[in-house]
């Protein structure tokens, strides 16, 4: 019971303090490829600390929606974090939902951030907030492909099985479909996170952002909440593509105190390569059309179809 | 108990003709007799689903058998039909004021209470005549209810089409039933379920087709669900929540019915035929109710919808149960037993709520919405949590359903053969793409129409709705919360009501902090563990924004590129919300527009601007069109015919008669 209860703690206590990292890594890679020198990789915690002490401008249209909205998304989101095993399988929370939970879980998320885009009566919330929608709209089939993908080859949707199962296959767990599957799942991040060529994090023009237009109302606290668990999702995003496909390295909960640690270390330099190959995407394409990404989708689409379709053919009807 | 259930709608539908002239008293007398009704059917279907059947034999041994017959299936349906009826009974009592001194009350409220004695007979018919007659009471009670406000022209032709697919409905399944009756020799039901054993592959398939296609006609099967559209907007709010919620799954209790009982699901394929119908109504359902902007067809058209994600179910487990997995066809059962369940409670919740907005902005239209969370706050929490329900956010009432929906097609992978893992598979990812396109729908539904300000002057008036009907709401948004966060008691329910069918009792197992898990697999959930997770969470940042709250708050306008944006005109409208969904299956919807402009003297300066935009129902324009062409025009050449003649009448009247007189001569069956 303590020993669950201090790995809940301290996993919470990780994704808070690695996810604004892991924001400012992306963006020192993307400034390296930019040719710029960039902001230093700890400015996002020096940015939220800074919103945490500025005042929220509130604007008068605004109902009470607008004040839940971060707060519930923020929760959805940390809640998600307890359901994915970050560095050590065999969650103690991890009985209360899979990998379906978890998407319906950032679906809230998504929901109260996409209701709150339209609370200020602003036409850039609204156009926000259709966008994420839709975005979702064509992520969700793949997405749910994929999972299938992925958890028939384990036999489970469960995470904290999946990481176990797959790091218990050793080099093995890269067959076909896996792979059919993590190239899936890598465009749908891609979506997930909000990057190029979905959408731009770093663009204020309103006209072409997705999830910036969507909190343009957010300022100061407020602002802060919403950027973190922005943050925290990209992290979890990433750790689900990390221990989903390439577990190896994950402790398992009777684990001593040294392979934790090496667990945790192995855990990092995971995500931030992945980071880094987020980095490479978006500084190596340009942002597409928003009715392009149809397209893009449709990709993902099929790569988990295929997946599927291998998974039946390489163990047989 | 069961007379008492009869006996008090009948008291609601008499009193409510007797105190006609009364509108106050005799909404009160008809509706909480209803109330009453439906209290004491909560408890009798509650005691036989954990009882014994219950039967009874109206006709005393004549020829045709006359009866009662409420097994456990039969008992969930009248719970189902008897929840939801007490709470949209209360809510009337509120909801019929608005008609006071314009319309006639009695007939509202008689017609209401045999609606639902109706339905209730259905599910206790004991036999196939029986069953027609009371099927007819309902169809033809239901339209009277549709057309209640009949001084709309619209309303008018929604009833027309109502009644004419309903009829088309009805005659597939005489159809279905005389085909069992030719093997049975008799009428009642309980000799079907020995006909369907001993019938001819052939009859039996046909059997199947013709009920699939009469039911389906009023469950709102695409693409025999053209009249649900017309018919659930134009009736009354509450009773809009009664058909939408109630009487749709009356037809899918009859096709349980049919498909399990009478012809003992034995062929795989039609398991893959409803599951994929239920598939295209699922997806095609919600596509048309993300572009409406009438809330309640846009309410319509998501029950068509949800009725898809039940029918997933159900085909899935026809796939187990043909397949020889009982324990996985009875987790499919459940599922969309669950989710028959939980769509009956919020979807009563939206067309109550939708009623509310109704009766406080006299609008249907969202475009005219707006700002109503502050107006109505209370209505607006309840609908919010409809809306979650309906989404399947976590830790509502329809996350458990549709997660139990994706595991049931998960579990295809059991199976021996390709074809139904990746049918299933399909399914699941149309699945995944009609819940995110409901999400998209019902957040347009929420964030254009009670957010941000109001865009019309009805929804600058508008008012809180009255007690009854939060009453009402308030009972569904609570079971939309309890359904969701206490699965563990709903689900032995369920499995008891599954195996009835299915003959698998044990599907679940149930470990400690509220988890419900799946046999096969490592798959589990607990939404009590994640929505107190989310409550810890939510608590925490709330402190560190709420710690240094200060009092005087700076409010500022809304930004709009350094322009005042204080008006409702710069709002993002219900239509462009929905704009990316329509571009991107634009060769579903096949979008017109028209587009005209009137210059005054300069081409420069326009006068006037008028903007036009509409939408294809595919189905309705190359299925039904064509047919009702051919029908009319055929029809009109049978004018010949009709010459306007006395004699010629009669010549007819004497030629059928020397016909008939030679059938029976040469002996009829020759």
């Amino acid at each position: 019971m303590i020993s669950a209860l201090v790995s809940v703690i301290f996993q919470i206590i990780i994704i808070l303090a690695l996810s604004p990292l892991l924001s400012g890594i992306i963006k020192k890679t993307k400034a390296f490829f930019q040719i710029r020198k960039g902001p230093s990789i700890f400015q996002p915690y020096y940015d939220v600390a800074k919103l945490l002490r500025k005042d929220s401008v509130i604007s008068q249209n605004v109902s009470w929606i607008f004040h839940a909205a971060p707060i519930i998304s923020f929760a959805a989101v940390m809640t998600a974090g307890l359901l994915i095993p970050i560095f050590i399988t065999r969650l103690p929370l991890g009985f209360a939902g899979d990998l379906i939970a978890v998407v319906y879980l950032f679906a809230l998320a998504r929901f109260f951030t996409a209701l709150a885009s339209l609370d200020a009566g602003s036409s850039f919330g609204g156009m926000g907030g259709s966008r994420e929608m839709f975005v979702a709209a064509m992520v969700e089939p793949a997405l749910m492909l994929s999972i299938f993908a992925v958890a028939l080859n384990v036999g489970s949707t469960n995470l904290s099985y999946i990481s176990q199962t797959v790091s218990g296959l050793g080099i093995d767990a890269l067959s076909p479909y896996q792979i059919l599957a993590f190239v899936a799942l890598f465009i749908i991040a891609i979506a997930e996170t909000g990057r190029i060529p979905v959408d731009n994090p770093s663009t204020h023009l309103e006209l072409t952002m997705i999830h910036e237009a969507m909190i343009l109302e957010y300022s100061g606290k407020q602002l802060a909440i919403v950027e973190l668990g922005a943050m925290v999702k990209q992290l979890l995003v990433f750790s689900l593509l990390a221990n989903i496909f390439f577990p190896w390295g994950i402790a398992s909960r009777e684990a001593g105190i040294v392979t934790i640690v090496l667990a945790l270390v192995v855990y990092i330099i995971k995500i931030f390569m992945i980071g880094i190959a987020m980095a490479v995407v978006e500084t190596s394409t340009a942002k597409w059309r928003l009715f392009r990404l149809p397209d893009l989708l449709s990709i993902s689409l099929m790569f988990s179809f295929l997946a599927l379709v291998s998974f039946i053919i390489v163990k047989g009807g | 108990m069961f007379f008492g259930i009869i006996a008090f709608y009948l008291i609601g539908a008499a009193s409510a003709v007797v105190l006609n002239k009364k509108d106050r008293l005799c909404s009160y007398s008809s509706f909480i007799s209803s109330a009453i009704a439906a209290l004491l059917g909560i408890i009798f279907s509650i005691s036989i689903i954990f009882g014994d059947t219950f039967s009874y034999d109206l006709s005393g041994g004549s020829y045709l058998k006359f009866g009662f017959f409420v097994d456990k299936l039969a008992a969930f349906f009248i719970l189902v039909i008897s929840i939801s009826v007490f709470a949209v009974s209360i809510y009337s009592t509120g909801y019929v004021r608005e008609y006071f001194g314009k319309k006639n009350i009695g007939y509202l409220g008689s017609l209401y209470n045999i609606f639902v004695l109706s339905m209730i007979l259905v599910a206790s018919a004991d036999n196939a005549v029986m069953f027609l007659i009371v099927w007819e009471l309902m169809s033809v009670v239901s339209y009277f209810l549709v057309v209640y406000e009949h001084e709309k022209p619209e309303t008018r032709k929604a009833g027309f089409i109502y009644i004419v697919m309903t009829h088309i409905g009805t005659g597939f399944i005489m159809l279905s039933f005389l085909l069992f009756v030719g093997t049975s020799a008799s009428y009642s039901f309980a000799t079907f379920a020995e006909a369907g054993k001993t019938m001819t592959p052939l009859l039996k398939d046909l059997a199947f087709i013709f009920a699939l296609i009469g039911f389906g006609t009023k469950a709102g099967i695409v693409p025999m669900h053209i009249w649900l559209p017309y018919a659930h907007p134009e009736a009354p709010s509450n009773v809009s929540a009664l058909m939408s919620g109630v009487m749709i799954k009356i037809a899918i209790f009859m096709l349980i019915r049919v498909f399990f009982d009478f012809l003992g699901a034995s062929q795989a394929w039609w398991g893959y035929l409803v599951l994929i119908l239920g598939t295209i109504s699922a997806i095609l359902g919600i596509l048309y109710a993300v572009v409406e902007s009438d809330i309640k067809r846009m309410l319509a058209f998501s029950s068509i919808e949800n009725i898809g994600i039940i029918l997933i179910g159900i085909g899935a487990s026809m796939i187990f149960f043909a397949s020889g997995k009982p324990v996985l066809a009875s987790i499919a059962a459940v599922a969309a037993l669950y989710h028959l369940l939980n769509h009956s409670i919020f979807k009563g919740l939206l067309f109550m709520g939708a009623g509310s907005i109704l009766y406080s902005t006299h609008t249907k239209n969202i475009e005219e919405l707006g700002g109503l969370i502050k107006k109505m706050p209370k209505s607006a929490i309840l609908i919010l949590i409809g809306v979650l329900s309906i989404c399947a956010l976590p830790p509502f009432s329809g996350f458990v359903s549709e997660w139990l929906t994706f595991q049931s097609l998960l579990l295809g992978f059991n199976l021996n053969e390709s074809f139904p893992r990746i049918i299933l598979s399909i399914s699941a990812a149309t699945l995944a793409l009609t819940g995110a396109l409901a999400a998209y729908c019902f957040l347009k539904f929420f964030g254009i129409g009670f957010l941000a300000l109001p865009r019309s002057k009805h929804a600058e008036h508008a008012k809180e709705a009255n007690t009854p009907m939060l009453i009402g709401m308030g009972i569904f948004a609570a079971l939309s919360i309890l359904l969701g966060i206490l699965p563990f008691y709903v689900l032995p329910v369920l499995e008891r009501i599954a195996a009835s069918f299915t003959g698998n009792l044990e599907s679940f197992t149930f470990g400690e902090f509220a988890t419900f898990s799946i046999p096969s697999g490592a798959i589990s959930s607990s939404t009590p563990v994640i929505l107190a997770l989310m409550i810890i969470f939510i608590f925490i940042p709330s402190i560190i924004l709420f710690l240094k709250y200060r009092k005087d708050q700076p409010v500022y306008e809304t930004w709009g590129c350094g322009q005042p944006v204080s008006t409702s005109r710069n709002e993002y409208t219900a239509t462009a919300f929905s704009k990316p969904v329509l571009m991107w299956f634009k060769n579903i919807y096949r979008p017109k527009r028209e587009i005209d402009i009137t210059y005054s003297t300069s081409p420069l300066l326009k006068e006037s601007f008028k903007f036009e935009s509409r939408i294809e129902q595919v189905i309705e324009q190359y299925l039904y069109e064509p047919v009702v062409g051919f029908v009319i025009s055929r029809s009109r050449k049978l004018l010949k015919i009709r010459t306007g003649s006395i004699q010629t009448y009669l010549g007819y009247i004497f030629g059928t008669l020397i016909i008939l007189f030679m059938y029976v001569i040469t002996g009829g069956s020759s």
